[in-house]
């Protein structure tokens, strides 16, 4: 599981091109959204298209995203459980 | 707000961002023989603006955000409300180099974040977001800037519906970049020129004599 | 009061017809124009549905009488702004300081796009004349060149606001003495580029669009072009037939709240309306319809309503969303809207906001939805909001 985190936090500053920020500056239980790192709803969607893309889980509703998306560790948990092998 | 303000449009400041050199009112503030996007990054840090937002944009809309914020560093214009400020910019190459950037992604997998940079006002969204103006703003396109044209159009917005106006040039693509912009008041109160034609071509006169 | 300018001829293509008597006739009919993609070549054809103009670009390009590689956005506006220059009828009016003020965010983008497929796979093929007219002032050149119009042309692009920005920026070079009388408006074909993009933001329904329903899901794209012309009172003086609608105010103001979503409260469309209001000297309560933005967005529907509320407290005048009949025209809409506005008052008729259930939670009214003929219709409100932030309302007045 740390390894995903981890590999996630790698592929979140890529993906939303936070270039002022490391990824092991993100912490695993940090809000990702609002507070903390401040992403927005354009970033959800970026989020989305990453969970698609790498992972092959379709997020078809957007509403899903703020309770996926609330930490890496959440995220790293839902794809765990969701990916298709 | 007085409709019989016997005031003129007057003009305040000017801010050039061109060919690595950023330059404020007749100065040449920083240069750089970095590549566009070390460039810009150094401009945003030059700005000392903390707004990380700014990674987000794309290249054109950055490169308004910093003129903009460049622009209005030194800003004494006072007693004003967000509806009193206006912007209107134009372009030549509208959002087509983020567009050509979105449609190489999307084969693949669309960008929302790109895609929502596929608009040429998007860049007047981002001036109006940092520093919550509220007054009128319009995009337009020509093939150069019309010196005539924006003069007259800022000048008549300046009569009524607004006290301040950020106007300009911001265009961006293919790593070719032009952004001029200048601040012009209409509150009775500011000092300076008077806004016209044969002012805003002698400053860019100026800037294209500036090594 | 500022001088007043008056509509004095209409043009229009859309899925609804291919005129203002198609499009009039759809409305009043209760018949939309959204249906199952048949004519763009997309993969989303059989998923989501649009409201596209029922013809390939070489039906388009002979109606135009253009050639026919010509953008499918350049057709569109030749024919609606066709269509509204020959309704205008001034003698010897190119004698005339006359203007076009055209709006589009598309571009040439469909032959680009079409043209890119070619090219990125391998750099010899394309043709490179399918994208000389990409950029989005080309198509307003094509069509300026063609009617003759020498004055004034310029292109605005200001997303889904674009179209009636063009109006603003119309009324004042007649206002202002600039211009005797000016074309304005917009146009939008549709493009894989734009399904894909507003694809990417989830916003688009996959049925058909519900605006003002607290179960909407997004909106459906469409395509179009609709112009005005209008023109000052000297004029209208010369013309034998009294024009019936005039623009009596406008307004234009940032959200500053958000790239593509508006401020949960409204406040820059809550801005835009009360500008316009206070520009035509008139008060909320005497408008009697707003053509709504109505996007059917869960952001756009819920600040717009929220504003709506704001201004005009429980004295509503009847409301709708056309968008329910034409999709989202993007930057046509403001051009299609105030032609759809302008017939509101001379059919003394509201049409309906069509596929409405359910009333949004946070909202105490719902929007109009069978068609209503025979009332007064004396001012129109007609909201146009674009990403950005750019939120333009104008509001059309009954000619004494």
């Amino acid at each position: 599981m740390q390894e995903l985190i981890n590999t996630l936090k790698q592929q979140i500053v890529e993906q939303l091109n936070l270039k002022h920020i490391k990824p092991e500056e993100i912490g695993d239980d940090q809000p990702l959204f609002v507070d903390g790192l401040g992403l927005d709803s354009i970033d959800a969607l970026e989020l989305i298209v990453l969970l698609q893309q790498k992972y092959g889980i379709k997020l078809a509703n957007p509403e899903e995203g703020p309770k996926v998306f609330h930490t890496v560790r959440a995220l790293a948990e839902f794809i765990t459980a969701n990916q298709k092998k | 707000m007085s409709s019989s303000s016997a005031s003129l449009p007057t003009f305040v400041a000017s801010c050039f961002i061109h060919q690595g050199k950023l330059v404020v009112n007749g100065n040449v503030v920083f240069s750089s023989k970095a590549p566009v996007e070390s460039f810009f990054t150094e401009l945003y840090i030059l700005s000392g603006a903390n707004y990380p937002k700014f990674y987000k944009m794309d290249a054109q809309s950055q490169l308004a955000f910093l003129c903009a914020e460049f622009l209005l560093k030194d800003n004494t214009v006072k007693d004003t409300s967000p509806f009193d400020w206006s912007v209107v910019l134009s372009c030549a190459n509208s959002s087509n180099d983020t567009d050509i950037k979105y449609w190489e992604n999307a084969r693949q997998a669309p960008s929302p974040a790109a895609f929502v940079y596929t608009l040429p006002n998007v860049m007047l969204g981002e001036i109006c977001i940092r520093h919550g103006f509220k007054g009128e703003n319009s995009c337009f396109i020509f093939n150069t800037f019309d010196t005539a044209f924006q003069v007259n159009y800022v000048n008549s917005l300046l009569e009524k519906r607004a006290k301040v106006c950020v106007h300009g040039w911001v265009n961006f693509f293919k790593e070719e970049y032009a952004a001029f912009l200048f601040l012009t008041v209409n509150n009775g109160e500011t000092e300076g020129e008077l806004h016209s034609p044969e002012l805003i071509n002698k400053t860019i006169s100026n800037y294209a004599g500036i090594d | 009061m500022p001088a007043a300018v008056y509509i004095v001829g209409r043009g229009v293509i859309s899925a609804l017809g291919d005129d203002l008597c198609g499009n009039r006739q759809s409305l009043l009919q209760s018949q939309a124009g959204i249906k199952a993609i048949t004519r763009l070549n997309t993969r989303y054809s059989e998923i989501l549905p649009a409201a596209e103009v029922p013809y390939s670009n070489e039906k388009l390009a002979e109606m135009a009488d253009m050639p026919v590689n010509t953008t499918r956005t350049a057709l569109l506006s030749m024919i609606a702004a066709k269509e509204a220059f020959d309704s205008f009828n001034l003698p010897d009016k190119l004698n005339y300081r006359a203007g076009f003020i055209s709006a589009n965010t598309v571009g040439g983008m469909d032959k680009t796009e079409d043209f890119m497929k070619e090219f990125a796979v391998d750099t010899t093929k394309g043709k490179l004349h399918d994208v000389i007219h990409h950029d989005c002032g080309a198509a307003t050149e094509l069509v300026a060149e063609k009617l003759g119009i020498t004055e004034v042309v310029t292109t605005i692009s200001t997303a889904c606001s674009s179209a009636a920005n063009a109006m603003i920026y119309a009324a004042r070079l007649i206002r202002n003495g600039y211009l005797d009388w000016a074309i304005a408006g917009g146009t939008d074909a549709l493009s894989r580029f734009t399904i894909n993009g507003f694809n990417s933001l989830m916003i688009l329904d996959n049925e058909l669009c519900r605006p003002f329903d607290d179960t909407r899901k997004g909106l459906n794209l469409g395509e179009g072009a609709g112009y005005v012309v209008l023109a000052s009172e000297k004029i209208v003086a010369l013309l034998a037939q009294q024009p019936t609608v005039k623009l009596s105010g406008f307004a234009n103001a940032n959200d500053a709240y958000h790239q593509t979503a508006s401020s949960p409260e409204g406040r820059g469309n809550f801005d835009a309306m009360s500008g316009a209001l206070a520009e035509a000297g008139l008060q909320p309560s005497d408008i009697d319809y707003i053509n709504l933005h109505g996007t059917g967005t869960a952001n756009n529907d819920s600040s717009e309503g929220i504003a709506i509320s704001r201004l005009f407290g429980s004295d509503l005048p009847y409301l709708s969303s056309t968008k329910t009949y034409t999709g989202h025209t993007l930057a046509a809409c403001g051009g299609i809207e105030a032609i759809y506005s302008t017939l509101a008052i001379e059919e003394g008729a509201v049409f309906p906001n069509l596929r409405f259930q359910h009333q949004m939670k946070e909202l105490e009214f719902e929007p109009q939805t069978n068609l209503l003929e025979g009332k007064e219709i004396r001012h129109v409100l007609s909201n146009s909001f674009g990403f950005g932030g750019n939120c333009t309302s104008l509001i059309f007045s009954k000619v004494n």
